[in-house]
């Protein structure tokens, strides 16, 4: 990677980056077992299918922006807002943190060597790239991408002559990658703990992980079996949920919604494990109630595993069935306002540094708490009746899965990027990037708000002419946002390569133990484990002078 | 410099947390027939007379058959841990290998079975079947599919404990490290254990 000299330290270590073992080059990276290469190989192909999503939102928009036929027809449509979602959603944030920041700093932050099965890690990544370019590929086969919607309802996704069964067994490949990556954090965080780290000094971020695997290893089994069997009904007609031969429909939609809903959280708590590290560094304040974050990441695994049946009021329920799940819905809510609440409260009289990541932070607790709210909204039966499959909606999960996991996702990126490659990116240019994209998301999707309390149906490649402005200023928010991820991605990419090299330790004046190895960490992470003996974030400003010191 | 010895000192192992992986990965197949089961109640609870009719058209004796062949097959397979625990190779290839067999009879079986049935129009799709009410044609969909499934199970395990007895045989597996033909075993007696629930559901309730 770094074309300057090996660098070692005192004792004649190598770092991760400079390391070669029994391969080199590319090699060295495809076949590495080594977590913080695992995790950068995410990373890559992170980022080359989040632009691929992006592009296609953009053109949606780009079609958006006046009534009628703008730049394709609406078959293309469909096609375009299926793969935006399915990338989206199963390659960008599904994977997304915990796939690469998980990997790259689960195993230092708990001060081990690597994950409990490194070569079912490098697994993992060969599923993650296999179904991502089979959901790529869809497009190019004949029959054209699947044009059903991320959800594939039946009976459409049976009927479609498009790719559907392709798009599917992507998505069931990679749950199958998410299934392996959440068995190996789990089996890491209970075998491989440093001495002394007891399970309350171990960092937030990595309690969130915890809670996150635990909903990846049971839920996604679920969807698993409902895309196989969508699958053999394309393949066989064996009827299981066609009407006409006895089947139910509705029950795909529980299904679907049984993983689909945990889902969310496996996108959204590790963003709140970055929010939780992040703050108090930033802060410069010890982490208020830790405890309360830590369980309310459990708390919110559980129920929210409990309330899938919200995504179908309108699908045919009884009464009580919709009552007891709106209800369910609400109580989910309380340990996200828990965590919001202690976010402040750790804020509040703490001594703010605006650096890129706590801007990040800062719009995540903004646009979260916007989506939250709106959520909490749709689990209101009346509401949600009429904004069911409105722009409303689309509004509200691009307010918590990219206002939320996207903005955790750039705050991480600003945050570690510096510690995993030792070069700095140009802080200005993040905070114009910052701002542009902060700007742009808001522009872009607050009209579908608006628009869809107004009747704007969701998925509608055309619209009546009064919708006409909302759809206008949204589609100009779509360009400042993309003009501010693209100034963003270049300046990190660009400074990775060729910014200010840094060799200090601790960066932001963090407590966690990634701060304590070097910068870049060496291949084993630690030269000795490490005996943990104090909590995270019990933050005292003489440490920050004593680990510099002991970088020297 | 230390960074050649550095590749020895990533070997590390821990045969609790492989077991650990493994009954989380066997739990997560559980989950997977468990939305089978799931498909499976509703349906039957909907409709029960159709279920009852069908399920007089499969073949207990077949399933019964195939039930003791398993549950002997989860017998080898643990007297093949028990031996390599007491060092005897030879003796744990041949009880691999004996379970592999029974696998394979138990696949045979299902080949007659289904073949039978297929044969008299009794498939998805199957002018026969079609021809039936919706109860009974639900009944077999979900019969192809689950049973079909666990077949499928059956044949990674075979593939599985033809693994272990490579192993067995380079002596990677041995006395002091036998923590892969564990989980193979558990592997294996998770397969056995669906189709335990998966017999009486189709076969013995009627
Ligand atoms: C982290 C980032 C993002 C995520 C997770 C995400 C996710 C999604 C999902 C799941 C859908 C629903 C597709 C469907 O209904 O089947 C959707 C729709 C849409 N997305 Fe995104 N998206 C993201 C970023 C973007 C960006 C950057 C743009 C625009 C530049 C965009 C524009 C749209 C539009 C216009 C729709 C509506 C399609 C329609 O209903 O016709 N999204 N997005
Ligand atoms: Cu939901």
């Amino acid at each position: 990677m770094s074309s300057e000299a090996i660098s070692t330290n005192k004792n004649g270590y190598v770092s991760y980056l400079d390391y070669k073992g029994k391969h080199t080059g590319f090699l060295g990276w495809v076949l590495s077992t080594d977590h913080k290469r695992i995790g950068i190989l995410y990373l890559i192909a992170l980022m080359v299918f989040f632009a691929v999503g992006v592009t296609f939102g953009f053109l949606m928009r780009l079609e958006l922006i006046a009534p009628g036929r703008t730049i394709m027809d609406p078959q293309t449509y469909n096609s375009i807002f299926t793969l935006h979602g399915v990338i989206m959603i199963f390659l960008f944030v599904i994977p997304g943190l915990p796939a690469v920041f998980g990997n790259f700093f689960l195993p230092i932050m708990i001060g081990a060597k690597d994950v409990a099965f490194p070569r079912l890690n490098l697994l993992s990544w060969y599923l993650y790239v296999a179904g991502g370019l089979l959901a790529i590929l869809s497009i190019l086969l004949p029959g054209g991408p699947a044009d059903t919607g991320w959800t594939f309802y039946i009976p459409y996704s049976v009927r479609t002559g498009t790719n559907v069964m392709f798009t599917m067994f992507a998505a069931f490949i990679l749950g199958f990658s998410s299934i392996l990556t959440g068995l190996n954090f789990v089996t890491t965080i209970h075998r491989l703990r440093a001495p002394g780290m007891t399970w309350f000094k171990m960092p937030l971020f990595t309690w969130s992980l915890y809670a996150t695997a635990w909903v990846q290893v049971l839920a996604t089994p679920i969807i698993g079996i409902t895309l196989l069997l969508v699958v053999i009904e394309r393949w066989l007609g064996v009827g299981l949920f066609d009407p006409s031969l006895g089947g139910d429909p509705v029950l795909f939609q529980h299904l679907f919604w049984i993983y689909s809903h945990p889902a969310v959280y496996i996108m959204i708590l590790p963003a709140m494990g970055i929010v939780s590290e992040i703050i108090p560094v930033f802060a410069r304040r010890t982490i208020f109630g830790y405890k309360f974050i830590a369980f309310s990441s459990i708390a919110i695994a559980l129920f929210g595993s409990l309330v899938w049946a919200h995504h179908m009021f309108t699908a045919g329920m009884s009464n009580t069935g919709q009552f007891i799940f709106s209800l369910l819905t609400m109580i989910v809510a309380i340990p996200s306002a828990i965590k919001v609440f202690n976010w402040t409260a750790t804020l509040y009289k703490g001594s703010i540094e605006l650096a890129p990541p706590m801007l990040y932070v800062l719009a995540f607790i903004f646009l979260f708490s916007i989506g939250g709210l709106t959520g909490i909204m749709q689990g209101v039966l009346s509401i949600d009746i009429q904004v069911h499959d409105t722009s409303f909606i689309v509004a509200h999960f691009h307010y918590v899965m990219f206002g939320g996991t996207g903005f955790g996702i750039f705050a991480a990126l600003h945050y570690w990027l510096p510690k995993m490659f030792a070069r700095m990116y140009n802080q200005k240019v993040a905070k114009v990037a910052f701002w542009l994209v902060f700007v742009g998301f808001n522009v872009l999707y607050f009209p579908m708000f608006v628009m869809g309390w107004l009747g704007m149906p969701r998925r509608y490649y055309d619209y009546l002419p009064e919708f006409q402005p909302y759809h206008l200023t949204s589609t100009v928010g779509s360009w400042i946002l993309v003009l501010g991820l693209i100034i963003m991605f270049t300046n990190l990419i660009v400074s990775m390569r060729k910014g200010q090299t840094i060799t200090k330790w601790n960066i932001w004046g963090g407590e966690t133990l990634e701060w304590k190895v070097e910068t870049p960490p060496t291949l084993e992470n630690f030269d000795d484990i490490p005996v943990v003996t104090e909590r995270p974030y019990e933050y005292r400003e003489n440490d920050l002078a004593e680990l510099e010191k002991e970088a020297k | 410099m230390s960074t050649q010895e550095h590749a020895a000192a990533h070997v590390h192992r821990d045969d609790i947390g492989a077991k650990m992986g493994m009954w989380l990965f066997l739990f997560t197949e559980l989950l997977l027939f468990g939305g089978m089961f799931f498909l499976y109640s509703v349906y039957r609870f909907v409709n029960q007379d159709a279920f009852h009719l069908a399920a007089k058209e499969l073949n207990t004796i077949i399933g019964m058959f195939n039930t003791a062949i398993l549950l002997t097959s989860s017998l080898t397979m643990a007297i093949s841990i028990a031996a390599i625990q007491k060092n005897n190779r030879n003796l744990s290839i041949f009880f691999q290998l004996l379970t592999i067999v029974l696998a394979l009879g138990f696949m045979v079986n299902k080949y007659f079975e289904w073949s039978a049935k297929i044969h008299h129009g009794i498939f998805p799709g199957g002018e026969e079947l079609l021809a039936k009410s919706q109860g009974e044609i639900l009944f077999f969909g979900l019969y192809y599919v689950m049973t079909g499934l666990h077949g499928l199970h059956v044949i990674i395990g075979v593939v599985l404990i033809g693994f272990m007895t490579r192993l067995t045989k380079n002596g990677v597996i041995r006395q002091d490290s036998y923590v892969k033909l564990e989980a193979a075993g558990l592997y294996w007696h998770l397969v056995d254990i669906i189709w335990i629930f998966l017999f009486p559901l189709f076969y013995l309730i009627t």
